[in-house]
């Protein structure tokens, strides 16, 4: 076996092994009957063991490809997004070496799980490195700014237990309603999982060829039935779906479709679930936080963003610019992804300043931890696929 | 007593706050002014930059070595209409100012021999011509646009920058200027 | 300045919320509190101390977090809103012609361009509003460490070891009950927590045990980063700090480089490479198939020359400095400069390869190459046959409103014409024709300049083959504040670590004065849960009265509920 084969099935054996280890913090949070069980509760432990062995294969992974490709596997969208899985399960090990605490892994692996997945929808060939990449720093940068980032998502996981632990979902009122959207908006990257999965085994396959904003002739593949069509388009492929309409030239349609394919799957399985658990999606998990000390999610919180943030700094900030000065002769410029890390950075500078000196704990410390972990999945996401500057990956 | 202690300090820290103030307020309105990447760029008083060219005839011309006397130092193009334009009117002139202590150089940018000399021969140009082939007079005078004509006066110093075409008069008014007393 | 005279006899500043001798409450809000606020040690924040004149609330306003916050947010805002839209400098228009700016965004965004066009947000980053705010963020930083590092300082110098019981009672992990002997106990801890790396002064019946202190300076030590960063930033745009220059470089051509006086650059080649599918490639094979063609390589070979000791601009008295391969990420540096390479174009035209023909018998004089950056005037074919250039247009202009124009539009050889004299012993006298490249040649008599007559030659100029060159876009920085820059980013760096990474954690025992109870304090400016082991740690081996932490309602709960 090939080094290629080997780290593709060694990313499979984590992902399965999460799955395994994540039953297991759940047993730990259903079955320990008091907080100190639930600190030294046999299933956590099993639980934790398992995520070291997922992690370790990650690593595994991460390693194999690297040899393969000859380049660290942080290059395109697909090994930014499985090492940033990487980097959030360790993260997770390493807090939950300090704290204990069953309930976080019960969070934060499957969080883990849903990016592997959603990682895996993209483009999976090992590829080449164009000039602009080829330096050390793509291995330090990127490497820095996606363990920085993982941290800071740590606690976005301790906020979110908070937060569902706290919320009174009895009663009607704002928070309520703003962490069921949380709860949906999870749903919906599984629903874009599902739907990719579905049509990619189906074979689906959709051409077209169209006129692009700057008025030339262009041509692409759709993979899902193409709901909305590119500007100007005519359909190569025959006995496919007619689309509902054409968008502006400035408007790429087919993230428009794959997006729209994901709001309805993702709401589809938003109502099943509901329908199924007649309940919002917060209150049945709520239970699996209750074993969760309120004071200590917080503090993971805080020490995450704490660790988080110097890291971050370094990597997607500091790092970043060094690079950017040996690349492309400036070291900032202002390009989205730029930006959108000095976003990034600026909001957690604000978190901190308003737990320091506003005395912003618990819920308000838990909602701005979960809004910083939305800012760093936009950048990740969107901007990768929607702005796209220099930084755009495949 | 204490009274009159605790309004000096006062006084003395509102001073020091007023004047740390003032210098923020000064930096962040200075800096609106500045654009990075900016060079400082020539100007009138400004020492002219020290050269060496040779010319199409052979000739070496060092700036230096005109110190006493009026430089007329025009940069320009075969392809530049405004250039070709006003070239007869410097060549009437150079006949009226070589013997007045002024001389003429006109600094080709980067262009192949031929070019420039089909192009002395077509206008019948007397006054001597120079070839910058390696741009490095050009940067040292940091010429954007062409024509841009530099006036040297005898001590060396720049008079004038003109950016622009001229007309017979202002190429006789300009000589007039830098011309030896 | 009034002093506050607190009950241990300590003078404090106007303003102080704790003593900061005894820590005893000393304003009616730190009285009425359960567990005081412990931020800056309750000491007097300069800035809260005088409010009359317009200064000082000009100072105040800068001197407040929640401005500071409100800066933060606002910036940040801003930011994004900048990153709707592509900036000007990132379209394929050029950005400083208004006009073709304006027709972009209105053509491409439509009525949401021309607002953000007309909002000024396409060069968001570079206006006066967003610089200021960077200015206030600047200012508000400075004000608002200076205002409380000094009276933290001052105050954490001062701190006894022996605290007021008013003090002890609202921190929030408090304890307090009999042991056997307390001053064997206060002994005993001592002990511990020096084993735990703490400093620990005992004095008057009292221990403090005090460890990472100097983590309380971490944010004055990043704020001063960031300040040495702005500053760096703010030097760039002083003239001669900060050069940013382009050029382009044809192969084969020497070139002084713009803005790095007396260096030139001559290039050897410019190499594009794509990766290749065969060979050690092979791994990427399926991403170079899915993309087409994957560049792996822009490189332009160079030598860089500067002018000999003494030498003038133009004398091209030059000595060589060294050689170099530019790519992209392995910029050619020197005497402070990096020139990078941006952009290449491929193919211009460098040279053309003619022959000299018998039009009646198609029969080839001979064959001559003209180098189009330098022409040679006449190409010798053989006895008494040679071509002339009369003249040389390297951008024709050709018709223009309907007259032929002999000129050349830009001296870059787009669309190159020649006016030849063709001499061959049939021909002594000469044949003349305007030769342009992609149209037959027109053959005219050039003797009088302007009329152009067309005539019948006898001989002709065939075209036989083009040589091309390719150029290098390099772009040439030199950048002082760098250093400035990274020296901020390391301080930053430092201070964030320091403040993040370590914690300040105090402990407090002592004895109360009439019950002769133990009591027991801790605080810690974040990680709690630390702390808390700390002191379980101690407990383990020295007698103490059993404490709690009074934020963790569920711990009491749960605590609470084994009793029951």
């Amino acid at each position: 076996m090939d080094f290629a084969s080997l780290s593709s099935n060694l990313l499979f054996i984590s992902f399965i092994t999460y799955l395994v280890a994540t039953l297991f913090f759940g047993g730990a949070v259903r079955k320990s009957k008091d907080e100190v069980a639930y600190k030294n509760s046999k299933w956590g432990t099993i639980g934790l063991a398992l995520t070291i062995i997922g992690f370790l294969t990650h690593v595994g992974y991460f390693i194999t490809r690297w040899i393969a490709s000859g380049h660290a596997p942080v290059s395109n969208m697909f090994e930014f997004t499985t090492a940033f899985a990487m980097m959030l399960v360790g993260a997770f090990i390493l807090l939950f070496m300090i704290y204990r605490t069953p309930s976080l892994g019960l969070f934060a692996l499957p969080i883990a799980i849903i990016i592997i997945a959603y990682a895996s929808m993209f483009p999976r060939d090992i590829s080449p490195l164009i000039p602009a990449l080829q330096s050390n720093w793509l291995t330090i940068h990127v490497i820095t700014a996606a363990l920085g980032e993982a941290i800071l998502a740590i606690s976005a996981v301790a906020g979110l237990i908070y937060l569902i632990k706290n919320i009174d979902m009895t009663k009607r009122s704002r928070e309520r309603f703003w962490i069921e959207v949380v709860m949906f908006v999870v749903t919906l990257v599984i629903g874009f999982v599902i739907s990719s999965v579905l049509f990619s085994t189906m074979g689906y396959e959709a051409e077209m060829n169209y006129v692009d904003k700057d008025g030339r002739d262009a041509h692409i593949v759709y993979n899902n039935p193409p709901l909305f069509a590119m500007n100007e388009y005519e359909m190569v492929t025959e006995g496919v779906m007619t689309p509902l309409a054409a968008t502006p030239p400035i408007v790429n349609a087919k993230t428009l479709t794959t997006f729209s394919w994901s709001v309805i799957f993702g709401t589809v399985i938003y109502l099943l679930l509901r329908l199924i658990f007649r309940r919002p999606l917060a209150a049945v998990v709520q239970p699996l936080t209750k074993k969760a000390n309120s004071q200590l999610m917080d503090e993971i919180g805080y020490r995450s963003v704490l660790i988080g943030f110097p890291v971050f700094t370094l990597g997607a900030l500091i790092f970043a610019m060094i690079w950017a000065h040996e690349a492309w002769s400036r070291f900032w410029g202002w390009d989205p992804k730029e930006v959108w890390a000095l976003i990034t950075w600026l909001f957690y500078a604000a978190f901190l300043h308003l737990r320091l000196t506003r005395g912003w704990e618990g819920k308000k410390s838990a909602w701005l931890a979960v809004v910083g972990f939305i800012i760093i999945m936009f950048n990740l996401i969107a901007v990768n696929l929607i702005i796209a500057g220099l930084h755009s990956y495949a | 007593m204490n009274n009159e202690r605790k309004a000096n300090k006062k006084k003395k820290r509102s001073i020091i706050r007023g004047v740390a103030l003032a210098i923020f307020a000064i930096v962040i309105l200075v800096s609106l002014t500045l654009t990075p990447g900016k060079q400082k760029g020539l100007k009138p008083g400004d020492m002219a930059p020290d050269f060496e060219l040779v010319d199409l005839d052979g000739n070496t011309h060092r700036l230096s070595d005109y110190r006493g006397e009026g430089v007329f130092l025009n940069f320009w193009g075969t392809w530049c209409a405004p250039c070709k334009r006003e070239m007869p009117f410097m060549e009437k002139q150079y006949q009226t100012f070589k013997d007045e202590g002024v001389h003429i150089l006109a600094v080709n940018v980067k262009e192949s021999d031929l070019k420039v000399d089909s192009f002395r021969r077509s206008y019948q140009l007397s006054f001597p011509i120079a070839i910058d082939k390696t741009e490095a007079v050009k940067d040292a005078y940091q010429i954007k646009p062409l024509p841009t004509t530099i006036l040297i006066d005898p001590d060396g110093k720049i008079v004038e920058i003109v950016q622009d075409e001229m007309n017979e008069l202002e190429i006789k008014n300009y000589m007039e200027m830098i011309q030896p007393k | 300045m009034s002093k506050i005279k607190c009950q241990c006899g300590h003078e404090n500043p106007e303003g102080t919320q704790l003593c900061e001798a005894c820590g005893r409450p000393l304003s009616e809000e730190a009285k009425k509190s359960d567990i005081v606020d412990m931020r800056y040690e309750g000491s007097a924040r300069r800035s809260k101390t005088y409010t009359t004149s317009i200064v000082d609330k000009v100072w105040n306003f800068f001197s407040s977090v929640t401005v500071g916050v409100w800066i933060i947010v606002i910036l940040l805002v801003t930011s994004a809103i900048g990153t709707l839209l592509p900036q000007r400098f990132n379209i394929d228009v050029p950005p400083n012609i208004e006009a073709q700016v304006a027709e972009y965004y209105e053509k491409h965004y439509g009525i949401f361009g021309k607002v953000y066009y007309t909002l000024g947000l396409d060069n968001m980053y570079s206006s006066w509003w967003f610089k200021i705010l960077v200015g206030m963020l600047g200012v508000s930083i400075i004000i608002a460490s200076v205002d409380r590092v000094v009276p933290l300082y001052k105050s954490l110098k001062r701190q006894r070891t022996r605290r007021h019981a008013s003090f002890m009672k609202r921190q929030r992990l408090f304890g307090a009950g009999p042991v056997d002997d307390p001053d064997e106990s206060i002994e005993q801890a001592g002990e511990a927590f020096k084993k735990l790396k703490y400093n620990v002064k005992i004095e008057n019946d009292a221990m403090l045990a005090e460890k990472n202190r100097f983590s309380r300076w971490g944010p004055y030590v990043n704020h001063t980063g960031l300040i040495i960063f702005l500053v760096g930033v703010l030097l760039r745009g002083l003239p001669g700090w900060y050069v940013d220059e382009a050029m382009w470089l044809r192969e084969g051509e020497r070139k002084s480089i713009p803005g790095a006086q007396g260096y030139y650059l001559e290039s050897k080649g410019f190499t594009l490479e794509n990766y290749d599918v065969e060979g050690e490639d092979k791994v990427f094979e399926d991403a170079i198939e899915r993309a087409g063609s994957v560049v792996k390589n822009y490189q332009t070979d160079v030598v860089l020359y500067k002018d000999k000791e003494g030498a003038l601009p133009g004398s091209e008295d030059l000595e060589k400095v060294k050689e170099y391969e530019i790519v992209v990420n392995k910029p050619l540096t020197f005497d402070g400069y990096s020139i990078f390479q941006m952009e290449y174009r491929l193919d211009e035209l460098s040279g053309m390869t003619f022959a000299l023909v018998n039009k009646g018998s198609t029969d080839s004089l001979g064959e001559f190459t003209i180098d189009l950056t330098a022409p040679e005037r006449k190409y010798e074919l053989g006895e008494g046959t040679y071509v002339q250039i009369l003249d040389y247009f390297p951008d024709f202009i050709g018709t223009r409103n309907g007259k032929m124009e002999l000129d050349t539009a830009t001296p870059v050889p787009n669309n190159p014409a020649f006016i030849f004299k063709l001499v061959t012993p049939e021909t002594p006298e000469g044949e003349t024709s305007l030769v342009e490249i992609g149209k037959p040649a027109l053959e005219i008599d050039v003797t009088d300049k302007g009329t152009l007559d067309i005539v019948e030659n006898d001989y002709q100029v065939k075209f036989l083959a083009a040589d091309t060159h390719d150029m290098s876009g390099l772009t040439i920085r030199k950048d002082k504040t760098l250093y400035l820059l990274l020296v901020g980013g390391i301080i930053f760096m430092i201070g964030v670590a320091q403040g993040s990474y370590w914690q300040h954690r105090r402990v407090w025992i002592q004895k109360d004065e009439k019950t002769g109870e133990l009591l027991l304090a801790g605080h810690t400016n974040k990680n709690w849960f630390s702390l808390r082991k700390d002191i379980d740690e101690v407990a383990e081996t020295v007698p103490l009265p059993s404490y709690e932490d009074r934020a963790d309602q569920e711990d009491k709960k749960e605590k609470k509920g084994d009793d029951n």
